[in-house]
């Protein structure tokens, strides 16, 4: 018996050692492949903000540091994170300089200098190129290369946080060389460049089809010599979640399939078949139902869902606003449309973690009584139809969203829940390109707001949320003035959440920076300005004999695809 | 006959032009917006500089102007230079339709994408049709007969049940549960040799089987209905009198007369194998031109909904000229001068 357990001792040492061994090579375990039911269009990030050609690319282009799963700065093409404490980050907040890692060389073989950064910043600000990222590179005075390893970002404001630029999958460095002749108005010409993009990342574009189907090789000039571990890697798109999943999940066709946004129930059935495993990870999504702070009734005729057009004629009851949100039960909207993909919440901020609040979990727990007893004691009392109303003033909402299933069922069960406290409720789905759409001319953009209420998912990319939380500032209402652009959606505006805003701006220290978001967080959701329902995640399922998926919402899915390797 | 065609022709431009007016016309009034699918977390003013990058700056009959001489001339003269293999004129400067998701010429995903769309979707209506005429012969000639019974209830099944649902009950059928075929279709797949060969059967058998039930469903009622037509015919009782073999009378003299009119029917089908079985390119992911429209659908890529749509056009025109022709060959009787 002692003998045997040598044995197999033995043997599983033998094999430990024979898959480290393995993983220690490039290329030596085949293909993986990996299924988008979006397909990849293009492989520019600057031209295309899309998720899925952000993360394709995500295989090949890289930034200068991205973020792990928990949403923490790693170093990619740099040896450090520049800091204040580092010398890194001037003491003014006003420039930032990285350091490139020696050695490093683009997929050609050529070197990687900071030329190249900097040439990439000339490309996504250059005028006429319509650069979807240009974003990423506001308030920036220059970015220089001091030598040809060092890279110096000058703004032209103080920046608390100043890793927007080249940090993360949607503003990763492009080769200087290859684009050189694609600035301004010539970048969508460059059709070659964009579909062959040459980069640092683990793989390098074999052969594109777009809208179809991406092909990549192993990185002969990756910097780590036993990366990545496949030898070639594909991308297919096309189809649906539903399908994508099923081909992980059941028939064992593909590696990988991202954003698998399909009924709970059907999923967990998938995943039952032991092929594959379903994993989510939670970044800044949150599915919010906003409240409408001024009047979008047609009478008040051009003025309507503007300050100028007056307050809402119930809604600026705070009384009902608080009503509305214990009214609904976010653990049943968890379940029937999300499952492992939400989790109910009061935050408008839920991650990362030093900025999410904890303390207005009053929400969370349905109170159809409390709410009842709140509009009880403002003077609204129930109608001869059980509606409520006040001063002849009836609790009749118009509640818009975009269509979307999942959507629509929360609908049905939050209209139910304030049927119940007296409160009626009109149902409104527009088709997401035109709710989204920004259309100035159309009346249904979520901007304009000709609702009582509306429902719908923001969030923010990377880790900062000064930006996201600046959004209820009063000068961001949209109105016909600023033709409907602003981030105030609500309309919101009070004077302390605006200073506030002003305190953070010029906060440096981390933990500071995280008391006053959570400060403002909780002044937006105890003011009603939105309810907070669901913190959103994203699902993808891997196959089992997959290793090494660090599922991270916070940069591309793909981040450390030069990790993963065949499980033996 | 002659006259006949080229009158036709000349009648064919200004329908073709009124429609791509059309085309144009809705698409564009349609309330859809390129930046619409990106991210909450891109600021208004960066969505539009990218409406202005797109042209959509510029007023709609100046882009529908340009639209109309990038697509009768500007990609006809690129195509004609691919062919030929030399440059006519300033081709570097030609400005081609471009989509907007992938900026790359919309022609050029076209011609991608074509192959698969022919051979698959043409092999679908190829089996369709040897499918479809023996079934309708025999349902006609033995009407009422149990063939005939389970033949037309097959044919309503077939009609009447979509294809996006046969294809993923196939699918749940054949890959999930018996993993006879792959569920996914491989478009980077070459044909070099016996089992590369074997593989592109097997991801075919499953599409093309799900499109050849359908049209063979909808082919074999018009087959079996001409055919009833024909076999109550004087010429019929003719052709018996005269004592022939009713396997001369069934398959020359009946088949023939009733194939007229299933003939027009399947030049008139034939556009759509360029348009593509959209759904059923979507299900089992053929890169299709099919998939191809309802991609650019999704991603409000107007200028490639506008083109695709206006090549579906031009075909449907074209063949409806060429089943009339046919027609006319096939029956004497009908004479267009």
């Amino acid at each position: 018996m002692k003998k045997l357990t040598t044995i197999l001792t033995g043997t599983a040492v033998a094999l430990t050692m024979s898959a480290a061994a393995a993983r220690a090579e490039r290329g030596t375990d085949g293909e993986l492949k990996i299924i988008y039911w979006q397909a990849v269009s293009i492989l520019n990030p600057y031209l295309s903000g899309g998720t899925k050609d952000v993360h394709g690319s995500s295989l090949v282009l890289e930034p200068l540091a991205k973020y792990d799963e928990t949403g923490t700065m790693v170093p990619a093409l740099v040896d450090e994170i520049p800091t204040v404490d580092n010398g890194g980050v001037a003491e003014d907040l006003k420039s930032i300089t990285w350091t490139i890692s020696e050695g490093l060389k683009w997929s050609d073989g050529t070197p990687f200098t900071a030329n190249d950064v900097v040439f990439t910043w000339k490309y996504c600000t250059a005028p006429d190129g319509g650069c979807q990222q240009a974003e990423k590179f506001t308030d920036i005075a220059s970015v220089e290369a001091v030598d040809d390893r060092s890279v110096k970002i000058t703004y032209t404001v103080p920046k608390p946080f100043p890793y927007g630029p080249f940090v993360g999958a949607e503003s990763p460095v492009i080769q200087e060389a290859q684009f050189k002749d694609c600035l301004g108005p010539k970048a969508p010409e460059c059709t070659e460049q964009n579909f062959h993009p040459i980069g640092t990342g683990p793989f390098r574009v074999v052969d594109f089809k777009a809208n179809d189907v991406v092909t990549f090789e192993a990185n002969p000039n990756y910097r780590d010599p036993s990366k990545p571990a496949f030898a070639s890697a594909v991308i297919k798109g096309g189809g649906d979640a539903a399908s994508a999943a099923r081909s992980v999940l059941e028939t064992g066709e593909f590696d990988y399939a991202w954003n698998l946004q399909i009924e709970p129930e059907i999923l967990t059935q998938m995943a039952q078949a032991g092929k594959g495993t379903v994993v989510s990870s939670f970044g800044t999504s949150v599915e919010r139902i906003e409240i409408n702070q001024t009047n979008p009734s047609p009478d008040v005729g051009d003025m309507r869902s503007t300050r100028d057009g007056g307050a809402h004629p119930f809604l600026s009851d705070p009384a009902v606003r608080k009503a509305l949100s214990i009214a609904i039960d976010r653990e049943i909207l968890v379940e029937v449309g999300y499952g492992a993909a939400g989790q109910a919440t009061c935050n408008i901020l839920p991650a990362p973690k030093n900025y999410a609040s904890t303390n207005v979990d009053w929400c969370l727990t349905q109170d159809i009584e409390g709410a009842k007893k709140l509009l009880d004691d403002a003077g609204w009392v129930p109608g001869g139809d059980g509606i409520r109303e006040k001063d002849g003033v009836r609790l009749s909402v118009l509640y818009q969203t975009s269509t979307n299933s999942v959507r629509q069922a929360t609908q049905a069960l939050v209209k139910d829940w304030w049927q119940e406290i007296g409160v009626e409720t009109e149902l409104r789905n527009i088709d997401a390109s035109v709710f989204f759409g920004g259309d100035p001319a159309s009346p249904d953009t979520f901007q304009k707001f000709y609702a009582d209420v509306e429902m719908y998912t923001n969030n923010f990319d990377g880790t900062d949320p000064e930006r996201y939380m600046s959004s209820w500032l009063c000068k961001d209402i949209p109105s016909p003035k600023n033709g409907w652009l602003g981030n105030n959606i609500p309309r919101y505006c009070n004077d302390a959440y605006d200073a506030l805003v002003a305190e953070m701006a010029t906060t440096a220290d981390i933990e500071k920076r995280g008391e006053i978001a959570i400060k403002m967080n909780d002044m937006l959701v105890n003011d009603g300005a939105l309810v907070p329902l669901i913190h959103r995640g994203e699902v993808s399922a891997h196959s089992n004999t997959l290793a090494g998926v660090r599922m991270n919402s916070w940069d591309s899915q793909l981040w450390n695809a030069s990790d993963w390797s065949r499980a033996k | 006959m002659l006259n006949y065609t080229l009158r036709r022709l000349m009648f064919a431009v200004p329908t073709l032009l009124v429609i791509s007016f059309i085309i144009f016309a809705l698409l564009d009034l349609a309330p859809n917006d390129p930046t619409g699918n990106l991210p909450l977390t891109i600021p208004p003013e960066v969505r539009e500089q990218i409406r202005q990058s797109l042209g959509l700056g510029e007023p709609f009959p100046i882009r529908y102007l340009y639209w109309l001489q990038q697509f009768f001339i500007n990609e006809p003269l690129n195509l004609l230079e691919k062919i030929l293999g030399f440059p006519i004129g300033d081709s570097a400067e030609r400005l081609r339709i471009r989509s907007w998701a992938t900026r790359s010429p919309v022609v050029d995903l076209i011609i991608e994408r074509m192959p698969q769309t022919l051979m698959v979707v043409g092999f679908a209506y190829f089996f369709g049709v040897l499918i479809a005429i023996p079934i309708g012969v025999i349902s006609a000639y033995k009407q009422y007969s149990i063939f005939d019974q389970v033949g037309t209830f097959v044919s309503m099944v077939g009609f009447s049940v979509p294809t996006f649902f046969t294809g993923v009950v196939f699918i749940v059928i054949f890959s999930v549960n018996l993993q006879w075929f792959p569920s996914i279709y491989d478009t980077q797949l070459e044909v070099t040799d016996w089992s590369s060969f074997w593989q592109q059967v097997r991801q075919m058998v499953m599409p093309v089987s799900v499109l050849a039930l359908y049209n063979a469903a909808q082919l074999s009622r018009f087959v079996r209905a001409s055919m009833l037509d024909n076999l109550n015919q004087d010429y019929v009782r003719t052709a018996r009198a005269k004592g022939m073999k009713e396997r001369v009378v069934l398959l020359v003299h009946v088949l023939r007369n009733s194939l007229i009119p299933v003939v027009t029917v399947i030049a008139l089908g034939i556009p759509t194998i360029f348009s593509g079985a959209i759904i059923t390119e979507q299900i089992f992911r053929v890169n299709g031109l099919g998939q191809l429209l309802i991609i650019a659908i999704q991603g409000a890529d107007i200028p490639l909904v506008q083109t695709l749509t206006f090549i579906f056009a031009v075909l449907i025109v074209l063949f409806n000229l060429i089943a009339d022709l046919l027609y006319g060959i096939l029956d004497p009787r009908i004479r267009y001068d």
